[in-house]
């Protein structure tokens, strides 16, 4: 069993995640609905823009953050003068490296539900007298909604996971930054803290499967045009 | 009751164009396929733009580009049975035929039980519309149409994608229609005894 010290990081880590989710969550939608609806110029821009975490050593996007939402930095600076947010070695600053890691798969799973749904019963919505906004409340976001969520449920599993950003950016400070990667990175640097490595890997592996199974059978209802309401 | 259609629209390649004044309750609109049918009906509809023309019913403009007027489809009232029935199909049956009662509020021509009847899809309610056979579904996309308060109907080769036994089922259902319920109706088709059948004015597109 995980002893208290443990229970702080999987609670920071649940933390951090849902955080994350919950702030990228309806850019990620916006996003999506621009991508897989919009005609702008721009629109390939954007879709690399988007893709780019995904592709960029996470180290390089810790350091972006950094010289963005860092005290110094414009984004940090404005945040912090309005808002009072600020991020560095903050546990915020774990969420939005997490939420920034998690924004590109979550864009494609909601894109690609989206993409789904057929015009053509938007089109029959409308002739039935549905405003623009009635279609979208009620036939495409329930149609999209199980490939929303499998999003969320994906860019949960990889919040949890997220390191090198997090590291870079608001560093390894146990009860503030130290979520679950980090701590089983802490640990290995101890002799004699195999066990503990041992129980964190557990819980890692078991949060992540939980996740990706619960995410997969979302995915598959929405490619048989299921319901989820 | 009259429909007075006279559009144009470029699609692509192609030129999309009808002129036709019916006082028929059941109009057909009849040619091969990609004569540009189910674009004129859609034109009708509000879901697709003329490039010019005027399209008008019993005296009530609903496009008019020489006078500015295009009223949006939510607007027009149009009951479209689509030939591929679109049901919604997270909802089920009773709630695809009441989705368009809210703009019907109480100028609808018959209650949602009087539909059923009437189409023969009251064992049908609960539903999903994946469940349902193809002429279950038509007659089903059939009652939704005529209960979100139409002042016309629609259709687009309701009778296409069923086999010869659910044809003649629907068919007699919209004969009814026609006979009973006197809404005037568009009807597309590319069947010609279908058409010969049912309409008193054949437009050959």
């Amino acid at each position: 069993m995980p002893g208290p010290e443990e229970w702080e990081v999987i609670r920071l880590s649940l933390k951090v995640s849902a955080m994350a989710v919950g702030l990228s969550l309806p850019l990620a939608f916006a996003m999506a609905w621009a991508l897989a609806r919009g005609r702008f110029p721009g629109k390939v821009l954007l879709d690399a823009l988007v893709h780019l975490p995904l592709v960029l050593p996470p180290v390089v996007t810790g350091w972006f953050l950094l010289i963005a939402f860092g005290p110094q930095g414009p984004a940090g600076h404005l945040l912090e003068a309005t808002l009072g947010l600020t991020f560095l070695f903050r546990w915020t600053g774990a969420a939005l490296a997490a939420a920034v890691m998690a924004l590109p798969l979550m864009v494609r799973a909601i894109r690609l539900s989206l993409e789904a749904v057929d015009p053509k019963l938007e089109q029959a919505a409308m002739t039935l007298g549905a405003s623009r906004w009635r279609t979208f409340r009620t036939i495409t976001l329930p149609l999209a909604l199980p490939g929303v969520i499998a999003g969320a449920v994906l860019g949960f599993a990889r919040s949890l996971g997220e390191f090198g950003a997090t590291i870079t950016f608001v560093s390894n400070i146990p009860g503030e930054t130290q979520t679950l990667p980090l701590a089983i990175y802490s640990a290995l640097q101890i002799p004699g803290a195999e066990p503990q490595v041992v129980r964190l890997v557990a819980v890692s592996v078991l949060l992540s499967l939980g996740a990706l199974v619960a995410s997969e059978a979302l995915a598959r209802r929405t490619g048989r045009g299921g319901h989820v309401l | 009751m009259s429909f007075e259609v006279r559009a144009e629209r470029q699609l692509g390649e192609a030129k999309v164009t009808a002129n036709f004044t019916s006082d028929s309750s059941v109009t057909a609109l009849f040619g091969p396929s990609g004569a540009g049918k189910t674009s004129l009906l859609n034109m009708v509809a509000g879901l697709l733009r003329p490039d010019r023309g005027r399209i008008a019913l019993t005296g009530q403009v609903l496009f008019d580009s020489d006078l500015g007027i295009d009223l949006p489809v939510q607007q027009r009232r149009a009951g479209y049975v689509f030939q591929d029935s679109r049901l919604f199909p997270h909802l089920r049956v009773r709630q695809n035929l009441e989705y368009g009662a809210a703009r019907a509020e109480g100028r609808s021509l018959m209650t949602l039980e009087d539909a059923a009847a009437f189409l023969g899809i009251a064992h049908l309610l609960d539903r999903w519309p994946r469940t349902l056979s193809g002429g279950e579904a038509q007659r089903v996309a059939i009652g939704r149409a005529l209960l979100s308060g139409p002042r016309f109907l629609l259709m687009d080769e309701p009778l296409a994608s069923l086999d010869r036994a659910r044809r003649e089922e629907v068919m007699l259902v919209i004969e009814r229609l026609r006979d009973e319920v006197r809404l005037p109706i568009l009807y597309v088709s590319h069947d010609r005894a279908e058409v010969e059948r049912l309409a008193g004015l054949i437009v050959e597109l």
